[in-house]
């Protein structure tokens, strides 16, 4: 065995320390995946498929990017009454999400946005989120 | 005395047949629930009677009765949900619904989903309902959407295993787990499963065609009346 290279040690004590420190930040990096996993994919499926005409697809919706400002309204009131999503009109009530903060909502819509053929054209911050939630009485 | 007998006499017939059995009948699915043991007045060996889905009148979306002999002869899978549902409901009539795509024209498997909310989910909700899942008028008879006063339907669920209750603090007003049965030509309860397990989901899939093959062989022997398909 011959001694390793003080390069190659340099480089294999940067990556531990670079993966050390990426868990620090896993969990948030991957909050909204983690909360549309929790809440979400039941309903409208694991690739935000959706369920035939009863649930609305997710994936290349084009109601996401049509009601942008309102979905944080949205998620957190839920949603009663017919509403159409890629020329199909779907009448399901979806339960309201009163647990999820302004952070965690941002989060989750910005997974949601960035996924399954969504593309918006920027990721929300929490302020955004915050701003669009006063719309409905609900700031915090 | 005698009955301590008997009680011994079955459990070596029992812990014998155990030693016995045929390799084939290892893809015998089992008879699920109480049995019974019902001795015979000519003093033979008594006859073992199995557990058999509760007698049953029910009306489905197409305004259709039915009654468990709308299902005699046939194998079907059953569940409980509402229409309204915002739980574990999209998921679980999912997973039904890719069972149903694969059976849809295959006479010898039914599918029937139970409301456990009648008050809401009159024949006209069903009937939107089973529509947007991809069920029409012309397959209303392949995968039925049934009501029955809600006592009937809780009784229902308690009989085929399904924990089905009102319950205001759940989603949308009841609170149920999302079992499937699945019931044999005779009524017998064969297996169940857990919609929300991809695992069990995919031992489903696996036991049906053991079931079918089952009935098949049953209709064979029945003579020729038998209409295997």
């Amino acid at each position: 065995m011959s001694r390793a290279h003080p390069a190659l040690t340099g480089f294999l004590a940067l990556s531990v320390l670079l993966l050390t420190l990426s868990g620090c930040f896993t969990n948030k990096q991957n909050q909204g995946q983690r909360l549309y996993a929790e809440n979400c994919s039941g309903c409208h499926g694991e690739q935000g498929q959706g369920l035939a005409q009863l649930i609305p697809p997710l994936a290349g919706a084009d109601y996401l990017a049509q009601h942008r400002a309102e979905l944080p309204c949205l998620l957190r009131q839920g949603q009663h009454g017919p509403m159409q999503v890629n020329g199909v009109l779907y009448n399901q009530i979806m339960p309201g999400n009163a647990q999820l903060s302004p952070a965690r909502l941002t989060n989750l819509l910005n997974y949601i946005e960035s996924n399954w053929g969504n593309h918006s054209p920027a990721p929300r911050t929490i302020r955004e989120v915050e701003e669009q939630l006063q719309a409905c009485g609900e700031a915090h | 005395m005698p009955r301590l007998f008997l009680i011994v006499f079955f459990a070596l017939t029992a812990a014998f047949s155990a030693c016995t059995s045929a390799p084939e009948d290892v893809q015998r699915l089992p008879i699920l629930g109480e049995r019974d043991v019902r001795p015979r007045a000519d003093g033979g060996p008594a006859d073992t009677v199995f557990a058999t889905a509760p007698a049953f009148q029910l009306t489905d979306q197409a305004g259709q009765q039915l009654t468990n002999q709308t299902f005699a002869g046939r194998a079907y899978i059953t569940d409980f949900f509402f229409a309204t549902c915002p739980g574990i409901c999209p998921k679980m009539q999912g997973e039904l619904l890719k069972v149903y795509k694969k059976y849809e024209a295959d006479p010898r498997l039914v599918f029937l989903s139970h409301t456990i909310d009648p008050e809401h989910d009159s024949l006209s909700v069903l009937r939107d309902y089973a529509q947007r899942l991809g069920v029409g008028p012309a397959q209303s008879s392949r995968w039925h959407f049934a009501t029955a006063p809600k006592d009937t339907i809780f009784h229902l669920a308690k009989a085929y295993f399904t924990a089905a209750m009102p319950d205001k603090t759940a989603p949308g007003g009841f609170a149920h787990n999302g079992t499937f049965a699945l019931v044999d030509d005779q009524g017998h309860i064969r297996g169940l499963y857990d919609s929300l397990n991809p695992t069990e989901m995919t031992r489903l899939q696996a036991e049906i065609p053991v079931l079918l093959a089952e009935i098949a062989g049953r209709r064979t022997a029945s003579g020729p009346t038998a209409t295997a398909k």
